[in-house]
């Protein structure tokens, strides 16, 4: 009652529980959730989505996936138009376009940008109107004032050009920045290297200050005019276009290095990795991690229509509805860092998420699950008008065996067939029903669905661990693995040469509280073959060390795309990419000289039948050397408000916050309604307080008058 | 008492070297300083070449404690430890693994600790001693029997179940306060109701038990009984006089954990997303940043040694036949 | 096979010491009369019955073995499993393997999930199952409340007939003893006449009786507090939760107290330089906040585990060694408190005029801390012992919380409570792995503080403000 006649003195029509302040109840403002602090903002460094969620609004590499079609598909985004290809042999003549991936020697990418599309305004930019930028010299005075980013009076901005591509290249080859994709560069762009040695030694001279990189020569790229520039790469790899539409290829103004390269800005938190500065549809307007990132439109963005085009659902489900309108329709996005579970589902079930965050694993508890792996919201939460989402992500957890290992690994007939039959017996379909909620699809080798070779149906099925029966796959019966076993020497899990019961290492990473259930699962799995599994839990970096060191024997682990290639996976099978060897992504050390000479075929292949063909005969082998129990690609499920329009899982862009669309005026009733707030527990707190006075006061009054007697 | 201070500050100096070791050898013998380059650095397609450049970018290319490959005084001064440790005496906490300046950090986020510490603490002390003295002034009557068992109880619950409870109940069902977040200003008055509220629940139960044990004490004594002998009033006894009197052992007990309001509580400012000192860090800890767990460390044990001074302090002024010696 | 884990070992030498101890308190005198006070209070006799009852599951949980394989080694040898079970796990197997799919209510029939069920005729349906083990007894589900009376009485009357039984034989025993009649002593028992708080003890016990056997007949019919995520009885992860909070209640003060009783009357006794560095360390152990503390030593410990990965057998052997490293850095952590208050009984008792003349005879330094301080310091040792209990009790679930509590594979209250925050965010919520956390832990934890109330009170009064 109190309460209620004290919120309507003061005005205040939000909830009492409503996290942000009344008066921003009925903004275009798009509200989520982050649970941890993202590392890196610099595009050059970042690596993990969490990070991409936030830098991919910001910052704009010259392609972009489409948002609607699939397959994923590659669109311009700050391009004006899809670079085009050249080929060269090693002379430097041009090939024609079907020229054979052998002969070509280089591929020149020339991108040609949009014209008008300008930087956010910033204080790196700002000049005092004769072209001396204002802040680029820094006193030691000026730097003692400036705690953030806000404390520059003047922003200024300038347009896109050529050059700052160019520049943000040369970040990636900077020793100092850290890229985590150098190596991967060094060996595909011109000159790449080369320039990571002159940096380098320059660096040595002049110590780790701000180095003015345009002064560096990159012998692969060459700048043609103020919006073109070409990149040039050793032999063909088609692969290069899908990087050119990740964050690490955005554009950087070299301003932006020279300003953050003053001294003493980093030692007042003002650095690169902290305030980005970018020409995409958004900036970061307050990045407090500790408790908010807010992101707020850019009004110096170029503009970009929403897309006219999708696939025929897309249609129906109301995806198109915006076609063709100007992007973003969002003013602001705001993330609250939100690290228990408990709290961040329940403020989104009151409505004051719109969607189920960025990082989606905890929210896995809302979804009815059922064992054959669809998935359906509660009745309570289809009420409330709440919608879900799912897709197969480009991912893959796997079982890995470690193949330089005596017992399990090694390409004897032996092992094949207990790894065979090990791969029967782990029943992935109930670990994704209980641990996942149903929310992955069983592997049947290494490429998940969507990527250019995974087949689909009776063709695409594992035919060492399924059957194919009544349309669908089925998991072998576990006497088959049996019958391996036996076949293998291993009769009911006890080695005949030695009479002793066959004992396997697991290596495990034990973090959570579901870790023991998990692990007691993979223990009655082998149990099945009369396998003792020994369970090794460690921490993760002691995991790694023993990746690294190739001690492991059977493990688990995951590898997420970095673009829709099938290169991306197949790669983590080739021999000469074994993590115990050569330090590469290839942890069970994987090696057979024919899948590696096929590798080396298709990876610089265009997608077609050849390519197609290639690839299942790679599929082929490893499924039947089966370095890997397959294991399962999850599935991303987003919950979200019937507010919150615009939602279609797009599992390689990063970048679709400029497509969302909220309906405040909604979000804002069904938030009252929800919320209503019930007080009569606070008025049987009091009561209950004021009955228990009563006897009190009564025997104190009787003990004050006996003692005054 | 200033020459007392002073050397009680100076035997602070070997204690807090002590701590610094203890916490550099624990901490790297779990982490190499290849581990922390690889947690800064990331997980994928990272290669050696880079982890040897960020070790020497931030200095962790040196050997921990003793440096064998350089001659003399060098060979304790050119290391990790003594360059991270002793800047750490004139409170220069340095940059922390992954860039930032901590000690911008721990001035930051120190206010939200201290926000929900001190409404905590002076509305628990409040309750605490109301209960207390209720008890108290019915002291060996069934209301004194239930309410010593009434705090046991509460004390035999776990501080998980409370936080767990108070959420589900007033934020879930009764939709009365946001149910975790911060923020700054008038506006963070909202969020701090429900942990304060948690918080001086959970610590009723030692609290008013030791309360009433203090209550008790002083009713015995001497006094008390003159004044009954003048004919006073129970109640007036126990207000005028015994509250006085026992507020001396309260308050100095409070006086210790004053300075260590400052690091926060961990569980309830992660629970409740709270920037304060206390996740940040957990943060440290679960971000392998060395940086930022040796400042807390260290942070800790000097308000830890500080409160001991103050309470010795506390307890001259409080009485005057106390010596210090 | 046996298989004896270090917190075994150390298990069974601390209930041979309390066992010796006990045989000689109860020869002397001034030993036992503090006991005696304990047993006039009824709160502490009821509790002691209840611990008692906890320290029985915990001891049976810790003689472990391994079951023997059926198949045999070439050689003829037996082969034995890698699991290893507890005298506990065979007494309650039952409830260790019927296991459902996955999430059941406490006394539920069926999952607490739809499922797509294929009916006879081909068509889908998305219901619920009925459980494999969970009334699978009841042809018609409806007939559960019927059922659950008829158990529960079974077992009630079960549990009153032994209660009877054993109330009578341990009457009788008393009654022979101190040389009063059966009929007598019963009545003066009814009475609450005895000394010694009998009747609160026995009606204790009684209730005792009644839930466990009551529980034990549920038990064989239904998941009585529901099944988890794998669908593993709850009510089985509590029972052997209570052998983690036992162990981490009592290991952790008994592998400090050598160290804190020593130095703390050395500091004392010896006083100079002696008592310097004494002081330096534990001034030094305390003011590093002590979560860091626990934490480092616990990756520690991790890498140590990982280093030796190949010596351990079994997962079981691993989360062992790590809750006994948990014990010994609690034990650093919280010893300092009793090390202090050791060293100030210390000094005041070098004053006291026999200690000064034992000095002054030439006595060793030795002697006089065995036979003279040792003794006057063994109650405070006693009360430090049963205060800290609770609190480390409570400890290892928030520390479970911050994830450097026991190993995640251990059965741990904490760890109940950790994955049991995930389950409440599921809709409908799903709340007996809480709850059931919470009663045991309550239970215990309520138990052992009325007790420890009563133990300080008896031994010293003085203390109350502690």
């Amino acid at each position: 009652m109190a309460v209620a006649a004290a919120m309507s003195v003061f005005g205040v029509d939000a909830r009492l529980n409503n996290p942000y302040p009344a008066e921003e109840s009925v903004d275009n403002i798009v509200y989520s959730s982050f649970s941890e602090r993202p590392k890196h903002l610099d595009p050059a460094r970042a690596y993990s989505s969490d990070e991409y969620g936030f830098i991919a609004q910001i910052y704009e590499p010259p392609l972009q996936y489409h948002f609607l079609e699939r397959p994923y598909t590659l669109v311009p985004l700050t391009a004006d138009g899809m670079p085009e290809v050249r080929f060269f042999d090693a002379s430097g003549k041009q090939l024609p376009d079907s020229a054979e991936a052998a002969v070509v020697a280089y591929t020149e990418y020339e991108v040609r940008l949009r014209p008008g599309v300008m930087y956010q305004p910033h204080p790196a930019l700002a000049h005092d109107g004769r072209g001396r930028y204002l802040y680029h010299d820094l006193t030691a005075k000026q730097v003692d004032s400036l705690r953030k980013l806000d404390d520059f009076a003047e922003t200024g901005s300038r347009g896109l050009r050529a050059d700052d591509y160019v520049y943000q290249i040369k970040r990636l080859a900077d020793p100092q920045t850290h890229s985590p994709i150098a190596g991967v560069m060094a060996q595909y762009i011109v000159g790449f290297g080369d320039l990571a040695e002159k940096i380098k030694s320059a660096r040595e001279q002049s110590g780790t200050g701000y180095l003015d990189l345009r002064e560096f020569e990159l012998s692969g790229v060459e700048v043609v005019d103020a919006h073109t520039y070409r990149v040039r790469v050793k032999r063909k790899y088609p692969q290069f276009l899908y990087w050119q539409a990740m964050p690490f290829f955005a554009a950087m103004p070299w301003e932006a290095d020279r300003f953050y390269g003053q001294p003493g800005l980093a030692e007042r938190n003002i650095t690169l990795d902290w305030y980005p500065i970018g020409t995409g549809p958004f900036m970061l307007a307050e990045n407090n991690p500790n408790l908010r990132m807010v992101l707020a439109r850019n009004p110096n963005f170029h503009g970009e229509a929403y897309p006219v085009s999708g696939e025929r659902e897309d249609e129906i489900a109301g995806l198109l509805e915006d076609a063709g309108a100007m992007m973003p329709f969002i003013d602001k996005a705001i993330y609250s860092l939100e690290k228990e579970s408990i709290p961040r589902w329940n403020k989104f079930l009151q409505g004051y998420y719109d969607n189920s965050g960025i990082s989606s694993d905890s929210f896995d508890q809302a979804i009815q699950f059922t064992t054959q792996g669809d998935a359906g919201l509660t009745e309570s939460m289809a009420e409330r008008g709440i919608e879900l989402t799912t897709s197969v992500q480009a991912s893959i957890f796997y079982m890995g065996f470690n193949m330089l290992d005596d017992n399990i690994g090694g390409g004897s007939e032996r092992a094949r067939k207990l790894r065979h039959a090990i791969s029967i017996a782990v029943d992935f379909e109930e670990f994704i029903s209980i641990f996942t909620n149903g929310r992955g699809v069983p592997a049947q080798g290494p490429l998940p669905p969507g990527i250019f070779g995974h087949r689909d149906g009776e063709e695409g099925i594992n035919p060492y661990v399924y059957d194919w029966v009544d349309a669908r796959p089925r998991r072998k019966p576990i006497e088959a693995a049996r019958q391996l076993m036996r076949e293998a020497g291993y009769d009911d899990g006890i080695d005949q040469q030695t009479g002793r019961p066959l004992v396997l290492h697991f290596e495990a990473v034990a973090r959570g509280p579901d870790d023991k259930a998990r692990l007691n699962w993979i223990r009655k799995q082998f149990d099945k073959l009369g396998i003792q599994l020994v369970v090794r839990s460690t921490d993760y970096n002691r995991f790694r060390e023993k990746m690294l060191k190739g001690t492991g024997e059977i493990f688990f682990w995951g590898w997420n795309a970095d673009y829709p290639d099938s290169e991306n996976f197949l790669f983590l099978l080739y021999g000469p990419n074994s993590k115990a060897k050569f330090n590469g992504e290839n942890a069970s050390n994987y090696a057979n000289p024919e899948f590696d000479g096929l590798f080396e075929k298709m990876k610089n292949m265009d997608n077609g039948p050849e390519r197609k063909r290639i690839i299942d005969r790679m599929v082929n082998i490893a499924r039947r050397d089966a370095p890997w129990l397959w294991g399962f690609h999850p599935k991303s499920f987003s919950l979200f408000h019937s507010w919150y329009r615009n939602v279609k899982p797009n599992l390689m862009a990063n970048n679709t916050l400029k497509y969302k669309r909220v309906d405040p005026e909604l979000r804002h009733r069904l938030r009252e309604e929800w919320n209503e707030p019930v007080l009569w527990p606070i008025g049987m707190v009091g009561g209950l307080l004021v009955l228990s006075v009563i006897p009190a006061v009564v025997s104190f009054r009787r003990r004050e008058r006996s003692t005054a007697l | 008492m200033i020459a007392y201070i002073v050397r009680r500050l100076l035997y602070a100096i070997p204690i807090l070297i002590g701590v610094n070791l203890l916490t550099f050898v624990l901490f790297f013998v779990v982490n190499t300083p290849d581990d922390i380059a690889r947690s800064q650095l990331g997980d994928r397609r990272v290669t050696q070449e880079a982890i040897d450049s960020w070790k020497a970018v931030n200095g962790y290319d040196r050997p921990i404690v003793f440096n064998t490959k350089v001659a003399g005084v060098e060979k304790l001064t050119n290391t990790i430890f003594f360059d991270k440790s002793v800047r750490l005496f004139a409170f220069d906490f340095g940059r922390s693994d992954s860039g930032r300046d901590i000690s911008y950090d721990i001035s930051q986020r120190m206010w939200p600790s201290l926000v929900i510490a001190v409404p905590t603490l002076l509305v628990g002390i409040l309750v605490n001693i109301t209960f207390a003295m209720l008890i108290a002034f019915f002291r060996a009557t069934y209301i004194d029997f239930w309410g010593v068992v009434l705090c046991v109880i509460l004390l035999s619950i776990s501080s998980l179940f409370y936080i767990i409870a108070g959420q589900y109940l007033l934020s879930k069902l009764f939709h009365l306060v946001p149910i975790s977040g911060y923020d700054t200003g008038l506006n963070a008055l909202k969020f701090l109701i429900l942990p304060v509220v948690i918080s001086v629940i959970h610590g009723i139960g030692s609290g008013t038990r030791w309360y009433r044990t203090i209550f008790l004490e002083e009713i015995g004594k001497d006094y008390v009984r003159t004044a009954r002998a003048k004919g006073l009033g129970e109640g007036i006894v126990l207000f005028r006089h015994v509250l006085k009197n026992a507020m001396i052992p309260i308050l100095t007990g409070v006086v210790v954990v004053l300075p260590l309001l400052f690091m926060g509580s961990l569980i309830t400012e992660s629970f409740f997303g709270i920037p304060g000192l206390g996740s940040y860090t957990i943060e440290g800890i679960q971000r392998q940043d060395f940086a930022i767990v040796r400042s807390m460390v260290f942070l800790g044990s000097v308000l830890y040694i500080f409160g001991l001074i103050l309470t010795d302090i506390s307890y001259t002024l409080v009485d005057p036949r106390v010596r210090f010696s | 096979m046996l298989v004896l884990f270090w917190t075994d070992l150390l298990i069974f030498v601390l209930l041979a010491a309390a066992i010796a101890f006990s045989v000689y308190a109860y020869r002397r005198e001034h030993l036992r009369a503090p006991w005696r006070r304990v047993g006039r209070s009824r709160v502490a006799m009821g509790a002691l019955v209840i611990l008692s009852a906890y320290v029985a599951v915990g001891l049976l949980d810790s003689i472990h073995y391994r079951q023997e394989l059926e198949t045999r080694t070439a050689g003829g040898q037996s082969q034995y499993s890698n699991e290893v079970l507890s005298l506990f796990d065979w007494m309650v197997m039952p409830l260790k393997t019927r296991g459902e799919k996955t999430y059941s209510a406490p006394f539920a029939t069926h999952l607490y999930a739809k499922e797509t069920v294929e009916r006879a005729d081909g068509s889908q349906q998305r219901l619920y199952p009925r459980l494999v083990f969970g009334g699978a007894q009841l042809r018609d589900p409806a007939e559960r409340g019927a059922d659950i009376a008829q158990r529960a009485t079974i077992g009630a009357l079960k549990g009153s007939a032994l209660w009877l039984l054993v109330a009578t034989f341990v009457v009788q025993a008393a009654a022979w003893r101190s040389g009063t009649g059966f009929r007598l002593l019963a009545a003066e028992i009814r009475g609450d006449l005895t000394m010694t708080r009998w009747r609160a003890a026995l009606l204790t016990f009684l209730v005792l009786l009644v839930i466990v056997f009551v529980a034990a007949e549920l038990s064989s019919g239904y998941h009585i507090l529901g099944t988890d995520k794998v669908g593993e009885s709850v009510f089985y992860q509590t029972l052997k939760s209570i052998r983690t909070g036992l162990v981490i209640g009592t290991l952790t003060t008994l592998v400090m107290l050598p160290f804190a009783i020593l130095l703390g009357i050395m500091a004392g006794y010896f006083g100079g330089w002696v008592d310097d560095v004494i002081q330096y360390i534990y001034t030094t152990l305390n003011s590093i906040p002590g979560v860091l503390l626990i934490a480092a030593a616990v990756l520690m410990l991790q890498v140590y585990l990982d280093n030796r990965s190949a010596e351990f057998a079994s997962v079981a052997e691993r989360a062992d060694l790590r809750l006994l490293f948990l014990c010994l850095i609690l034990g650093v952590t919280s010893w300092t408190g009793l090390c202090r208050y050791l060293r100030g009984e210390s000094l005041k008792l070098r004053e006291i005029d026999y200690v000064q003349a034992a000095t002054a005879l030439g006595v060793g330094h030795f002697t006089i801390i065995v036979r003279h301080l040792l003794p006057n310091v063994m109650h405070i040792v006693l009360i430090t012992v049963v205060l800290d209990f609770s609190g480390l009790v409570l400890a290892e679930a928030v520390l479970s919380y911050v994830q450097i509590g026991v190993d995640p594979t251990m059965n741990s209250w904490g760890n109940m409570i950790n994955s049991a925050r995930l389950e409440m965010a599921r809709e409908p919520i799903v709340w007996w792995s809480l709850f059931a956390a919470f009663l045991f832990m309550f239970t215990l934890v309520l138990a052992a503080n009325l007790f420890s109330d009563a133990v300080r009170d008896a031994f010293d009064p003085r203390l109350r403000n502690r």
